[in-house]
């Protein structure tokens, strides 16, 4: 990471126009390597120390996943799941650091309604714009990996951004930096996919049959890769989804929906109008004034 | 009760013959104002929902002073719109009970659209559309407020799981484009019939308007006593 | 450590037992992780908890704490029944062959010459039996039944793996699968590494669990080899620096020890001091000792240190006890024998063990004066918090002083880490408010009171109006000037015997390392070890070349590693008897026909032929101890002692109780729980946890956000026992204090069975207190025992009695 990167903008988030051709260049990977994290939590303290952020001071929730949940401070989270694998009867700790996945197709930025909110760069970091951002939530739902947290002070969706700013700069994000095992590396996609064919052959060695890489096809793959002893099985990770997608329902919003809707509304105005030109306004005639005043009148007499 | 049927010398059109004219009370004051505020609301959220349920209209945020702020007031104009919309219901919900006349209203819709209306049957304060209209937006407004508060961020949402959430969008904004489909019905008719607008912003409607729309209604306000307090030739 | 963290990069087994290296030093843990994914290492783990050192270990078992000892000594056992010796190692680099004396026993979990009522040992009988030429006797053929490795072999024969199993709980397959895996190195060209912490050393018995892994290692050929050693990583970034400059009641610098009452004068006190070489042609380091002790003493007291005073022997105090270590210290307060109380970079109040007696301790003084950083418990000690600090202020009348110091950030200077390195580093900031450096500090107390001796006289003035403090200003030493001191300097010019036109040393200038101090006055060095630290050629302590020929590990030219930037210690014994590195791959140093040479600075002189000097060359001997000889107060080997609060009678000594050579006092033997107690049925054990470093971090919001609120950790099964669910409130107590907390019910704790009955243990992390951004809680050392290390006086933190109860929440 000796040399400054090229970020070119090649998805802006509601902005009808772009994003048909997404073209990446010189593509980007955090790998976290889940079986050399020993949840020491650095990556957590050099995320919000660089990002100038303050979480507070919780408290102790039945685990050491602290904060209890990613926060608009905290954009990366360590969480611990203890399992009993059943096939060796050992206990295992798992640790995975969770945060933006970075996807090459970001529902995030398909949901967003704010044109420029959300962007997403040729080497494939998906970043938030405070400026442009509204604060509705839309990321939060567009997410397949519930990552984007509202700031209720600020009113702004926020989340990693692979330090855009420092990877802008030829440097790699701040939780690489500070992590003292090495679990997590970044470099270029191709770098990263053949480190982690090295790890993954090394636990394989020690007896993980089912190591491999987490990088979803479901969207498009993703800039945040995890080495898994048991890839099998990433929901056993506290949760990380096993065949991530943008939701069908939020495809059905984005898609069919905002199209439909806007037509039929279109459409029911062309009808009114079309129907008034055909029939003409529906008038009360002097007739019908005649007869309710001699409805009255009749009425007045009885 | 007192009749609202009163007989005015109009200064109008029709009145120029130097006949009074017969009016008759549609909407007090308190509904009125009860109906506009509901219609802004309305009208607002369709806006700032429009805005931010496309991009291509997004540019309508500026009405309101930025996204941020749009985003920040609709789901408040939403709180408003279901208070507002609810002194509606209890003010017409009995009104707008299904009636006989109402089945053969709709049966005989060509002739509601083509004006033939000499073919319809006597109707009540309301018609069939009308009920349609008003039972349609009750249901769906109550629907819209429930999903806007699951996904109305800063209060409520993370109560809910983000697939209800997920659901919630959809659902608000599906029943968003068909509240804004009937809201297009209710503004046309009511262009196309002439002489409603009146009765929601003078308050009355004339008589011949009355015979010819809601005939039962007319008889039935007619027939009941005059005040004569209130009976006034201008 | 003997070698490096770097070093651990080159190992094929780590052991971490008694520490846990991935939570409490992350950073160092990185090599860890290197030699895992690079060399195919395999990681061991034992330990009571499932760590997060275990989270990514290859095998994991857990023990009981405060068991170690019989856990290694079963392995011992496995080693040597299956024949898994290094023994081309054993015989020529260590104690194995050498005879003992005559009279020596153990029985009963008694070594012999045990005095109950002084609760100690004369040592006489456990020395090597001495030939008419004065070299220790050996039988090579290892026949001789009083020969060390027979000893040794019937010392650790009851340790089968079903002695093991029901001593230390660990599952017997487990511990078998790791007592395999480790015999595996004993192969010449396999090393393995023992990295350990305060997880042996807070222990009745610490020093003895150390010895009982490096005897271990001995055996299997692991010491001064890339990727073997006993490594010990310290709990503090300058713990090291700590021991090595003395800073323990019985030391003075370079682990040179301060005179004892019964050494009334400076003969009596280096003759016993001669270290003769125990075997012929041997080197045997200490008799350097004298050279060192008087440029100590010169370093101390300048000029007025001279020949005719025996170089100021009677300036330094004379212990009339074994040392006044903190429990002793508090114990003297507690008496109402000790009045005032400088407390400098430490928190007692908070890590000394039974808060209660520290805190009526306190309480008992005319003064205290802390000086520290932050705004400690312990400068707080009378403050009211609730139930969090329930004292009686009105009541206390010591006056406290509290003198806000500076961190290490805040200046420059050098911290020795636990590679031995001192590496200097440079201020980051200045210091906030008032905040002075410690420097400054203890220079206007030192120059305030010699005013005073001064002026008005006093019982013994000399130590203090005569030390020497030559500093440029001085109130204010520098740190350069503090270092170029502790390396040492020429103070008279000497020449060359054989050629006077020469010098050897010129006055003025720094020594180049302690191969040139003197006893004759001419020299001073304030800590020898540190000799080479700051030479003529600048700080090299400030070096940040990270050089690393063959990227072995070495990195010659970071920094500088003492002794004589020697980055693995004993690295002769990385070769065989004839110079060859037992592993070609892993060379440390080899003899080269006339020279030892490779990646390492040898530590035997480098034209020293091979089969002549050992390795081991601070020993008499100069091959490794098996047996210990007299050195330590507890035993020659270690013995298995059960925790002074055990669960259960110690099953191969069943009438001790502890540690039976430990010094403890009356009063605190009362407030231990009977063994077997009913009223405290689970063992407790304290900890770290990686997001908080002792009782500092606590006041830095974002560690305080990423670990919050103390809370105890139980077994599931202890759990559902007790009806008491996760994350909800516990009143957890021992016979000496009680706390609450918020239970953690995991996994990661599991019953185990001990002696044919389940036990349940309790974690209780430490990192709480009542100052600081953290949520408000305790210390485990408001439950622990007032006991410490027969050795060292380490306080028994790891094992002790404690009893648990769910309450609806906390008392505040």
């Amino acid at each position: 990471m000796a040399s400054p990167r090229a970020m070119d903008i090649v998805r802006v988030s509601a902005t009808s126009t772009a994003n048909a051709d997404v073209q990446f260049k010189d593509e980007v990977v955090k790998l976290i390597d889940v079986s050399r994290c020993i949840g020491c939590k650095a990556c957590q303290a050099a995320c919000i120390e660089w990002n100038d952020r303050h979480e507070v001071v919780g408290t102790f929730d039945a685990s050491y996943d602290n904060p209890t949940d990613l926060t608009p401070d905290m954009w990366t989270l360590m969480r611990f799941t203890e399992y009993e694998n059943p096939s060796t009867g050992n206990l295992e700790w798992l640790i995975r650091k969770d945060g933006c996945m970075h996807c090459a197709d970001p529902g995030c930025l398909k949901a967003c309604p704010a044109p420029g909110a959300i962007v997403q760069y040729s080497n494939g970091i998906v970043d938030f714009v405070a400026d442009n951002c509204i604060g509705c939530g839309y990321c939060v739902k567009g997410c397949p990996f519930n990552i984007p947290r509202i700031s209720k002070t600020e009113g702004k969706a926020h989340k990693c951004t692979l330090c855009s700013d420092r990877v802008a700069v030829g440097q790699g994000p701040a939780c690489a930096k500070a992590c003292p095992t090495h679990a997590i590396v970044f470099g270029t996609t191709d770098e990263m996919l053949a480190h982690a064919d090295g790890r993954i052959t090394d636990l394989k060695s020690r007896g993980f049959d089912n190591a491999g890489l987490y990088n979803p096809p479901g969207v498009a793959g993703t800039h945040v890769m995890y080495v898994l002893h048991h890839a099998d099985k990433p929901e056993i990770y506290a949760g990380l989804a096993k065949d991530p997608r943008i939701s069908p329902l939020v495809q059905l919003w984005k898609g069919v929906t905002k199209y439909t809707g806007l037509a039929a509304i279109a459409g029911a105005v062309i009808v009114a109008f079309v129907h008034h030109v055909v029939n003409g306004p529906n008038r009360v005639t002097r007739s019908d004034e005649e007869n309710a005043r001699r409805l009255v009148d009749e009425e007045n007499r009885t | 009760m007192s009749s609202s049927v009163h007989t005015v010398r109009e200064t109008d059109a029709t009145a120029a013959q130097g006949a009074p004219t017969t009016t008759v009370d549609r909407y007090t004051t308190g509904a009125r104002i009860n109906h506009w505020v509901t219609a802004i609301c309305l009208v607002l959220l369709a806006i700032s929902g429009l805005a931010l349920f496309h991009p291509s209209l997004y540019f309508l945020t500026n009405l309101f002073g930025g996204g941020e702020i749009t985003r920040i007031i609709h789901p408040w104009i939403g709180v408003v719109l279901f208070f507002s919309f609810a002194g509606l219901f209890l003010r017409f919900w009995k009104l707008n009970l299904w009636k006989a006349e109402d089945g053969t209203w709709m049966r005989r819709i060509r002739d509601v659209l083509t004006a033939h209306d000499e073919n319809l049957p006597e109707l009540g304060k309301y018609n069939a559309g009308q009920k349609i209209v008003f039972w349609g937006m009750a249901i769906f407004i109550i629907i819209l407020i429930c999903s806007g508060l699951i996904i109305w961020d800063r209060y409520f949402s993370s109560y809910f799981s983000l697939d209800t959430q997920r659901v919630a969008l959809l659902i608000h904004s599906g029943i968003a484009i068909l509240a804004i489909l009937l809201w297009i019905t209710h503004v046309y008719a009511a262009i196309w019939v002439r002489g409603t607008f009146r009765g929601m912003i003078r308050g009355n409607v004339t008589g011949g308007w009355a015979w010819r729309y809601h005939r039962k209604w007319l008889r039935e306000e007619a027939a009941k006593p005059r005040d004569t307090t209130t009976s006034h030739y201008h | 450590m003997t070698n490096s963290w770097t070093d651990i990069r080159n190992t094929d087994l780590v052991v971490v037992m008694g520490g846990n290296a991935a939570e409490a030093h992350p950073c160092g843990f990185k090599w860890v992780t290197e030699a895992k994914a690079n060399r195919g290492a395999k990681l061991i783990v034992v330990d009571p908890r499932f760590t997060r050192t275990a989270s990514v270990a290859d095998f994991y078992a857990p023990i009981r704490p405060g068991t170690d000892i019989a856990f290694l000594f079963g392995v011992i056992n496995h080693c040597i029944q299956n024949n898994k010796v290094q023994w081309d190692y054993v015989n020529s680099f260590t104690n194995a062959a050498y005879l003992v004396k005559e009279g020596y026993s153990y029985k009963d979990g008694l070594f012999s010459g045990y005095d109950e009522s002084k609760r100690d040992y004369d040592r006489s009988s456990w020395e090597y039996e001495i030939g008419d030429d004065g070299y220790a006797r050996k039988d090579t053929s290892l026949q001789n039944p009083r020969c060390v490795w027979n000893l040794l072999k019937e010392h650790v024969s009851v340790f089968t793996p079903d002695m093991v199993s029901r001593i230390c709980g660990t599952p017997k397959d487990k511990f078998e699968k790791i007592a395999a895996m480790i015999a595996e190195t004993s192969a010449p060209d396999k090393a393995m590494t023992s990295m350990y912490a305060l997880g042996w050393t807070q222990h009745s018995k610490g020093s003895q669990n150390i010895r009982a892994m490096a005897m271990l290692q001995l055996i299997l050929g692991n010491i001064g080899l890339r990727g073997g050693g006993m490594n010990a990583l310290r709990g503090h970034s300058n713990i090291q620096g700590l021991t090595d400059i003395g800073l323990m009641s019985n030391l003075i610098p370079g682990y040179l020890v301060l005179p004892v009452d019964s050494e009334p004068d400076f003969n009596s006190y280096i003759s016993k001091r001669a270290f003769k070489p125990l075997e012929p042609d041997q080197m045997s380091y200490w008799q350097n000792y004298k050279k060192f002790f008087v440029s100590f003493q010169k370093s101390m007291f300048g000029p007025a240190a001279t020949a005719d005073n025996d170089w100021a022997y009677q300036w330094l105090p004379k212990l009339d006890v074994g040392s006044y270590d903190m429990l002793r210290a508090f114990e003297l307060m507690h008496q109402g024998k000790m009045n005032g109380y400088v407390c400098q970079g430490v928190n007692p109040l908070l890590s000394a063990p039974n808060r209660k007696k520290i805190t009526e301790a306190l309480s008992k003084l005319k003064f205290l004066v802390t000086i520290d950083p932050l705004d400690t418990e312990t400068s707080r000690f009378w403050d009211n918090q609730g139930a969090f600090n329930d004292v009686d202020t009105k009541s206390i009348q010591t006056e406290v002083f509290q003198l806000p110091s500076t961190c290490f950030a805040e200046e420059d200077g050098s911290l020795v880490n636990s590679s031995r390195w001192l590496q200097w580093h440079f201020a980051g900031g200045d210091p906030p408010g008032d905040a002075k450096h410690d420097t400054w500090i203890m220079a206007q107390i030192f120059t305030r009171l010699r005013d005073m001796y001064q002026k008005d006289g006093g019982a013994v003035p000399d130590p203090v109006v005569k030390l020497h403090w030559p500093y440029k200003d001085p109130n204010d030493p520098l740190p350069d000037e503090l270092a170029k001191e502790l390396n040492g300097y020429v103070i008279e010019s000497v020449k060359d015997p054989n050629d006077p036109s020469k010098l050897l040393l010129e006055a003025g200038k720094q020594v180049a390392g302690f191969g040139v101090l003197r006893d004759d006055g001419t020299t001073a060095a304030g800590c020898w070890i540190y000799s080479g630290c700051y030479t003529e050629d600048g700080n090299q302590m400030a070096r940040r070349d990270n050089f690393d020929p063959d990227d072995a590990g070495f990195y010659p030219k970071w920094t500088f590693s003492w002794p004589a930037n020697r980055r693995i210690m004993y690295n002769r014994a990385s070769a065989d008897i004839n110079g060859k590195a037992w592993d070609s791959n892993r060379k440390v140093i080899e003899w080269n026909g006339s020279a030892w040479a490779g990646y390492d600075v040898p530590d035997i002189v480098p034209s020293a032929k091979p089969n002549v000097v050992g390795p081991f060359i601070m020993n008499q001997e100069g091959v490794g101890r098996l047996w210990v000889r007299n050195t330590m107060r507890d035993g020659p080997f270690p013995a298995h002692y059960e925790p002074f609060e055990s669960p259960i009678a110690n099953p191969v000594a069943p009438n001790i109780k502890g540690n039976p050579a430990c010094r403890v006092f009356p009063e605190d033997l009362a407030a231990f729980a009977d063994t077997a107690s009913k009223e405290f049925p689970y063992v407790g054990t304290s900890y770290r946890l990686t997001e908080h470093f002792h009782f500092w971090t606590k006041h830095v919001w974002v560690n305080a956000m990423l670990q919050p609120e103390f809370f105890v950790e139980i077994s599931e099964e202890l759990g559902r026992e007790k009806n008491i669910g996760n994350g909800s409130w516990v009143r957890v107590w021992s016979k000496r204090g009680s706390v609450q907390a918020k239970a953690y019910v995991t996994k990661r704790i599991k019953p185990i069975t001990v002696d044919g009955k389940p036990v349940h243990i309790i974690g209780v992390p430490l990192h709480w207190g009542f100052t600081g951004q953290a949520k408000k809680g305790y210390g485990p050392n408001s439950l622990t025992p007032f006991v410490g290390d027969a050795n060292s006086e380490t306080p028994e933190f790891k094992a002790f009695l404690l009893n648990i109860e769910p309450i609806s929440g906390p008392t505040v």
